[in-house]
């Protein structure tokens, strides 16, 4: 062995060990990203499934004539915006900013609740024109199940995440938690902004 | 970019409005290439790789992924590939129902 690779053996081995943090964030940072990796994994079955259901149905409603991408398109717009004002959020956290800190953690509340009302409005238009879990006025009866099952899931964790932002300002400006827990606050709604980035492309692009 | 403590992104919050800015550039390229309407596969293979584009920057920068050890990225970024496996595995499958229609 030579002595180069016993040196990199050896700071593995220091590394790995044990009594060190091999990876070099907190334990909650971890276990956030963990939550979110197995997360991604559930949307990722979800999409899958439907990409099966689709594939094999042999045909599909042409999505253009039924959503109305101009809408979709906003929806888009605003949690992207609201993704990068939790950004400057956490960053303001992060150097002792607070007021500018909760302003911004407001302002990505705020674009949740805009985009929830937009789904409210997207869904309730779409089951008074006939559409429900498993029949619809477009002659795939699976089309409507994807779509609501898919945009569901998605919607519960803006849901979620909206009171988890707001339980997060309100103990950040009462300096109960530290900017760690902003970070990973803010870590769980940018994954709720990725997501969406695929169900847009997949469930009403493609 | 300099970078301050602990490898994260210094000198305010320039970076973040950057990223938003590319971010409504390839959205508004993706609701483009559905209204020109190109060659279906085409079409596929783009909204794919323009989503993947938005979806690095979010975890790269919002995320910070960009900043953490490598070790740390290879261990969230590897278990992806599962779900990869699983839309891959099932592909065949739908094209046999397909197939018995």
């Amino acid at each position: 062995m030579t002595s180069a690779e016993a040196t990199q053996e050896q700071g593995l081995r220091s590394e790995w060990g044990g009594g060190q943090s091999p990876f070099a964030v907190g334990w909650p940072k971890l276990m956030m990203w963990l939550f979110l990796v197995q997360d991604t994994l559930t949307f990722a079955g979800l999409l899958t499934a439907y990409g099966f259901v689709r594939i094999a149905a042999g045909r599909w409603p042409v999505q253009e004539e039924i959503f109305n991408l101009y809408l979709v398109g906003f929806m888009s717009f605003v949690l992207i915006c609201s993704s990068a004002t939790m950004a400057v959020a956490v960053a303001a956290s992060r150097v002792g900013d607070r007021p500018r800190a909760l302003r911004y953690i407001l302002y990505t509340v705020l674009g949740g609740l805009v985009f929830l009302g937009c789904q409210v409005y997207e869904w309730s238009h779409f089951i008074h024109e006939g559409a429900r879990l498993f029949s619809n006025p477009w002659g795939v009866p699976l089309f409507s199940a994807t779509f609501f099952i898919i945009t569901g899931f998605h919607g519960a964790h803006v849901t979620a995440g909206v009171i988890y932002l707001l339980v997060t300002a309100v103990r950040h400006q009462r300096r109960e938690i530290q900017p760690e827990s902003v970070e990973i606050a803010g870590l769980y709604w940018h994954f709720v902004d990725l997501v969406w980035v695929f169900i847009f492309v997949l469930l009403y692009l493609l | 970019m300099s970078e301050g403590e602990g490898g994260r992104p210094h000198g305010g919050y320039r970076v973040y409005w950057v990223v938003w800015f590319w971010l409504l550039v390839i959205t508004v390229l993706e609701l483009g290439v559905v209204l020109v309407h190109v060659p279906r596969a085409l079409l596929a293979i783009m909204l794919v790789v323009l989503a993947l584009m938005k979806a690095w920057l979010i975890i790269a920068y919002f995320m910070h992924l960009k900043y953490e050890r490598l070790s740390f990225i290879y261990a969230v970024i590897a278990p992806l590939f599962l779900g990869v496996i699983l839309f891959f595995a099932l592909v065949p499958d739908a094209l046999d129902g397909l197939r018995l229609r």
